[in-house]
C-alpha cells in the first residue's frame, strides 16, 4: 500500500493518540513523513525514528501492559507500517522499567520478527529497512512525556524539552520522529487492513473507534474493558463493572488517572468520548477510571495524588518544581483537619498557575484532580 | 528571512522571523518580566515568569523562547498572566532566600506577592525550605544553595554555553533538585578551572567570590590555603593537571 494511502486512511479513520493528548495520528505521521522527505541522509544513517511510548505510568492505567504482554507482535507490525509510511528506518520501544514481563515478551517478539526477516535491512525483500531497539525506563513518571523520554534515550536527565519544535521535526537525536502510545499503535494494523469505514463502525462521529478503559476501585468486576467510544460512564461502572462492590454507594469516579478529573454520581450519564468528557471538564486521558465509594475519605486520595506529583516532578520548570511541593503540603494539612484560612484560594491559584504556566503535561495536570474535587465540593478547604 | 506580523496587546508588530515574543514586545516598548532568562545563555524557559497569553493556545507560552509566528495574538499582561507570575514569585519566595536578589524582590513588589500564602506558620504548618548547606570548599568562591533558584545559568556557563568544563551539573529532582558536582565532590576535586563565569552569572548571590563573602561575614582576609589538590600549568604550558601540594599528580 502506498505510504500516502496509509496516512490518508489513518486520517479518515479519525484515529487520535491514546496516551492522553488525543493528537490526530495521521497528522503526526504526515508531519514526520514530510520532514524526512525534505532531508537528505547518507546511506546507513538514521532517516527518522518510530518510537513506541510504552512508559505507561499513569495511576490506575494498565492497558498498555496487557497489550504488550498478550499481543506484542501487533505493536511490531504497527511500527513496521509506521516506518514504511513515513520512511523512517529506526525504531525504539521504550518500556516502563517496572514492566519486566512486557519487556521480555516484546524483546522475544522483536527477535522473532528479525529471524523471520520482518525486521532488518531488507524486510521480506521489499527494500524496506527498519529495525527496533528495546529500551527500558528507570522508573520516572515524567519519562512518559515524549520529549523527556527522548532525553532519557539520549542519556540525559529525564526532563521535557520546550516545544515547539515538535518531535515530528526535531525528535530523537534531532531526527524527525513519530512517537505513539502503545494503544494508538495497536489500532493501526486493523485500520490499514480493513479501512477507515470498518473502524468507524464503532464510536461516535467525532470520537471514532474503540477505547481501552482500565476500571478499578470499588466495583464488582474491575479490569480492562474495550468499549465503543460514547458508552455512558454509568454503563461502564454498573453494567460492565457489575456495579458497586460490597453494596456501597458511589461517591465519585476519577477519570483519566491522577492527571484526570473527578466526576460525581450526578454526572454518570456522560458518554465516554473525547468531546463529551471535555464538555464536563474531564478528560479521557490514559483511559483509567477509578471508582470510589462512600466509605473513602477523598482528602486521603488527594493526599496520595498530590504526593505522587511532588515525587515525580522533574524539577525543571519553577511552577511544577515548587507548586507540586506546596500543593502536597497544603493538602496534607487539610487532610488532617489542620487547614488554615486562605488554603482554598491558595490551592486554586496554585492549580491554575501550574495548569497554565508549567512546561509539560505533568505540571499542567498536577492539579487537575484536586481542582475538579474542589470545584464539585467533593473536598473542601478553609 | 521574511518579516513576521503579529499583534501584541492590541498593537500590530512586524519583526524578522526568528525573533522571540519577548524581543518583539520590546520593539513597542512592552517589557515582559523574566527571572531565569539571560541574553548570553540558551533560553530554557524554566522560571515561567515570562509567560504570556496567546489566542487559541490552551496554556500560556514562554515569551523568552517562543518565536513569533504570523497572526499570533499575544497579551503580555492579562489577569491570567498576572496570576501565574504572582503565584510563581510567591512560590519562589516561600522556598528560597531572595534577600540578595533585588530584581526578583522588585518583581515581588510589582506583582503584590503575598509573603505568607505558601510559607509555613507554626510547627504543624511547617513547609519545606530549600535547606541546603553552604559549600566553602575552595579558595575562590562559595556556593550557598539556600539562595539558589535553579535558573541553571551556572551549569550552562560551566557547560556548553561558555566554558565546556562540566564541573557543575544538576542532582535530585522535583523540589529536591539542586545544582551539584558529580558525586557531590568538593570543587577542588572536580574539573573546575576557576574561570568565574558561574559566579558572574548567578542572579541571587548563591555563588559568590570568596573574598566578597569573607568581607560580608566580617571574617579576616587571610590568604586562604588552596585545597588538597590544585591546578598547575605543566612545564610545556599545554596541559592543566591536577597536582597535590607536593607536585604529584
Amino acid at each position: 500500500m502506498p505510504r500516502e494511502q496509509i496516512i490518508a486512511d489513518l486520517k479518515a479513520a479519525g484515529l487520535v493518540g491514546r496516551g492522553g493528548a488525543a493528537f490526530p495520528t495521521g497528522v503526526k505521521w504526515e508531519g514526520a513523513a514530510k520532514e524526512i522527505q525534505a532531508r537528505a541522509v547518507p546511506a546507513g544513517e538514521a532517516t527518522g525514528y518510530i518510537i513506541c511510548n510504552a512508559d505507561e505510568s499513569e495511576t490506575g492505567t494498565f492497558k498498555d501492559r496487557i497489550l504488550m504482554e498478550r499481543d506484542p507482535h501487533r505493536l511490531i507490525e504497527a511500527m513496521i507500517i509506521a516506518a514504511h509510511a513515513v520512511a523512517a528506518n529506526r525504531g525504539i520501544i521504550y518500556v516502563r522499567g517496572e514492566y519486566p514481563l512486557a519487556f521480555t515478551r516484546l524483546s522475544d517478539a522483536v527477535e522473532d520478527a528479525r529471524a523471520n526477516q520482518l525486521l532488518g535491512i531488507n524486510i521480506l525483500n521489499s527494500g524496506l529497512e527498519f529495525d527496533i531497539e528495546m529500551r527500558a525506563g528507570a522508573g520516572a513518571y515524567v519519562c512518559g512525556e515524549e520529549t523527556a523520554l527522548m532525553e532519557s534515550i539520549e542519556g540525559r536527565r529525564g526532563e521535557p524539552r520546550v516545544k515547539p519544535p515538535f518531535p515530528t521535526t526535531h525528535g530523537l537525536f534531532g531526527k524527525p520522529t513519530v512517537i505513539n502510545n502503545v494503544e494508538t499503535l495497536a489500532n493501526v494494523p486493523g485500520i490499514v487492513m480493513n479501512g477507515p469505514r470498518w473502524y468507524r463502525q464503532w464510536g461516535t462521529e467525532r470520537s471514532p473507534g474503540t477505547r481501552l478503559v482500565c476500571l478499578s476501585g470499588s466495583v464488582r468486576k474491575p479490569g480492562l474493558y474495550e468499549i465503543s467510544m460514547g458508552l455512558p460512564l454509568r454503563s461502564l461502572i454498573f453494567n460492565l463493572g457489575g456495579g458497586m462492590a460490597r453494596g456501597r454507594t458511589l461517591q465519585a469516579a476519577l477519570v483519566g488517572g491522577a492527571a484526570g478529573a473527578f466526576l460525581t454520581p450526578q454526572q454518570m450519564d456522560v458518554p465516554m468520548d473525547f468531546q463529551s468528557l471535555t464538555a464536563v471538564g474531564a478528560t479521557f486521558g490514559s483511559g483509567a477510571v477509578m471508582v470510589f465509594d462512600d466509605s473513602v475519605a477523598l482528602w486521603s486520595v488527594m493526599r496520595g495524588i498530590t504526593k505522587f506529583f511532588a515525587h515525580e516532578s522533574c524539577g525543571k520548570c519553577f511552577p511544577c518544581q515548587l507548586g507540586t511541593q506546596r500543593q502536597m503540603e497544603i493538602v496534607a494539612r487539610a487532610a488532617s483537619g489542620q487547614g488554615r484560612s486562605g488554603d482554598h484560594d491558595a490551592l486554586i491559584a496554585l492549580g491554575q498557575t501550574m495548569r497554565d504556566a508549567s512546561l509539560c503535561g505533568l505540571g499542567q495536570t498536577a492539579a487537575s484532580a484536586l481542582l475538579s474535587a474542589l470545584d464539585k465540593k467533593l473536598v473542601q478547604a478553609p | 528571512m521574511s518579516p513576521v506580523t503579529l499583534a501584541i496587546n492590541g498593537q500590530t508588530v512586524t519583526v524578522p522571523a526568528g525573533t522571540t515574543i519577548r524581543e518583539a514586545a520590546r520593539t513597542i516598548g512592552v517589557d515582559v518580566p523574566t527571572v531565569c532568562y539571560h541574553p548570553h545563555f540558551t533560553a530554557n524557559s524554566l522560571c515561567r515568569v515570562c509567560v504570556v497569553e496567546m489566542e487559541r493556545s490552551r496554556v500560556l507560552v514562554p515569551a523568552c523562547s517562543r518565536a513569533v509566528e504570523n497572526d499570533m495574538v499575544i497579551f503580555t499582561d492579562s489577569p491570567r498572566v498576572r496570576l501565574s507570575r504572582r503565584t510563581i514569585l510567591e512560590l519562589m519566595h516561600s522556598a528560597v532566600d531572595l534577600s540578595q536578589a533585588p530584581e526578583i524582590m522588585a518583581l515581588l513588589r510589582e506583582y503584590q506577592a503575598d509573603d505568607g500564602r505558601f510559607a509555613g506558620v507554626g510547627e504543624t504548618l511547617a513547609v519545606a525550605q530549600r535547606d541546603l548547606p553552604l559549600h566553602d570548599d575552595n579558595a575562590m568562591y562559595i556556593r550557598d544553595y539556600s539562595k539558589c533558584i535553579l535558573c541553571w545559568r551556572c551549569v550552562q556557563a560551566c557547560g556548553t554555553d561558555i566554558q565546556y568544563t562540566f564541573a557543575l551539573s544538576l542532582g535530585g529532582r522535583g523540589f529536591q533538585t539542586r545544582v551539584a558536582t558529580y558525586f557531590d565532590a568538593p570543587i577542588p576535586e572536580t574539573t573546575c578551572v576557576y574561570c568565574g563565569n558561574c559566579v558572574a552569572a548567578c542572579p541571587t548571590g548563591a555563588l559568590k567570590g570568596k573574598r566578597e563573602w569573607l568581607i560580608e561575614q566580617g571574617k579576616p582576609l587571610e590568604p586562604m590555603p588552596l585545597g588538597p589538590k590544585r591546578r598547575r600549568r605543566r612545564a610545556d604550558g599545554e596541559h592543566l593537571d591536577l597536582l597535590d601540594d607536593r607536585g604529584h599528580r
